[in-house]
């Protein structure tokens, strides 16, 4: 077994595991979605317009509240340390555990978004595509995140501090993934379009995000 | 004397104690200069006397641009060249950038309410810029929780860098999109639309914030590096009383 596929075997056994990290997002986003109705009123049309808006916003607030527990564990236990140490380079290490958090946070997300948006009276066609826009931004949000996360590990008031550094920084995902999905829903405005768009997002992320989060690891806890 | 010769505290601050004053005599006299030719120059003719507000918003805006590409260059220092000034001059940098960033919003708010019958708009422009405002608000949070000066300023630099993919976003959002904001007016392919009698007051306003910028910026770094010695001298004095 390789190195890397060994570190993301360990992160999912540990979140699936051990305080519940994994299904807790999920739960998150599932009590966000149904605060939604008590607050704008019951009206279904209006829930219809505004589903998809608040299926990312409690996609975008589950994957933040996750994030705390990425590196904040390694760090306490020591593991950080020896992962950035080890003869593997850290970006990988970062890519590996990003890509293990997201299957463990962010895929229960897309997974539950048909029930949600049942909630919210989302157009059943329009579901396929709404899993689909939430499938391909959620890993940007978990590689964003990496990088607030990397920057806070060490300061220990973490938090809300957090949540100050990511949001601004994931907003063009927040803005072409409600994009996405309200073209799916209302049409005519097409889908592939601010779909693609997204996917670069992702694309660029993954490939940026672990540069930036391995330079803030190894500058913050120097 | 090269830049790494201030990289020594005491020597940059003999500089900046020699070169202050003048720099703030400056700053004043440029203001005088350019709010008395702002005053002078014409009336828009379909803004009357509101135009006049330009004359503080666009040099506003430049300056919240100039402080993030001021401290992005401070964040290469801190992580990248390893000067020691170099967080001291990205954290004086944060807080004044933030604060022309707010004056560009809020004399743009009171600019659009006569003119655009709004206060605000979810236009790219004012979007891009209000982005702009929070990540200085993440960064300014990012230097005080960290009790550690050092550690901090570490991370502030990487977000500075992160965050620096705002600015060619802002310059060209009029362009890409299909906003209410006015597009480029100044800084476009062939030459400025603006005539010379609103240019050249609008130049001279516009030095004279970055006169003001560099005064604050450099007062500010003599007050950070004044603190840390404070900060260093205090934690000598509790060793001592403890031994």
């Amino acid at each position: 077994m390789t190195a890397l596929s060994a570190l993301m075997l360990r992160d999912m056994r540990l979140a699936v595991r051990v305080g519940g990290g994994a299904l807790m997002g999920a739960l998150f986003f599932l009590i966000v979605v149904v605060m939604a109705p008590f607050a704008v009123g019951p009206d279904l049309k209006l829930l219809a317009r505004i589903g998809p808006a608040i299926l990312w916003l409690g996609a975008l607030l589950a994957s933040l509240l996750a994030l705390d527990r990425l590196f904040a564990t390694d760090y306490e236990d020591g593991s950080l340390d020896l992962l950035m140490t080890s003869p593997m380079p850290l970006e990988l290490t970062i890519a590996a555990k990003a890509a293990a958090h997201w299957l463990t946070t962010g895929l229960p997300l897309v997974l539950i978004a048909p029930l949600l948006g049942l909630m919210l009276n989302v157009e059943i066609s329009a579901t396929g595509a709404l899993m689909l826009t939430l499938a391909a931004g959620t890993p940007a949000l978990t590689v964003i995140g990496t990088i607030g996360a990397a920057l806070s590990v060490a300061l220990r008031r973490g938090g809300l501090l957090l949540a100050v550094l990511v949001l601004p920084l994931t907003i063009p995902v927040l803005i072409f993934g409600v994009a996405a999905a309200e073209a799916a829903i209302t049409g005519p405005a097409p889908f592939g379009q601010p779909f693609t768009i997204l996917c670069a997002l992702s694309l660029m992320s993954f490939v940026v995000g672990p540069f930036a989060a391995a330079a803030a690891l190894r500058h913050g806890l120097e | 004397m090269a830049v790494i010769d201030l990289a020594n505290p005491t020597r940059f601050l003999n500089l900046v104690n020699r070169v202050l004053p003048w720099l703030a005599a400056a700053t004043a006299i440029l203001f005088a200069v350019g709010l008395y030719r702002a005053m002078g120059a014409p009336d828009d003719y379909q803004q009357g006397a509101t135009v006049k507000i330009m004359f503080l918003h666009v040099p506003a805006a430049w300056l919240g641009m100039l402080g993030w590409s001021v401290m992005s260059v401070a964040a290469l220092g801190t992580l990248v060249w390893r000067h020691p000034l170099a967080d001291v001059a990205g954290k004086a940098a944060a807080p004044i950038g933030a604060a022309f960033t707010f004056i560009c919003l809020v004399t743009g708010s009171l600019w659009g309410r006569p003119t655009w019958g709004t206060y605000w708009v979810w236009d790219a422009r004012l979007t891009s810029v209000l982005v702009l405002f929070l990540l200085y608000l993440g960064v300014l949070a990012l230097y005080w929780t960290a009790e550690d000066p050092g550690r901090g300023s570490r991370a502030a630099a990487v977000l500075t860098l992160v965050g620096a993919v705002n600015l060619p976003i802002i310059k060209f959002s009029v362009d890409w999109w299909n906003t209410l904001h006015q597009p480029a007016s100044i800084l476009r392919m062939g030459g400025s639309a603006i005539d010379p009698s609103i240019l050249t007051p609008l130049l001279i306003m516009a030095a004279a914030f970055t006169l003001l910028f560099f005064t604050l910026h450099l007062a500010a770094m003599r007050n950070e590096i004044l603190r840390r010695r404070v900060r260093a001298m205090r934690m000598t004095q509790a060793q001592e009383a403890r031994a």
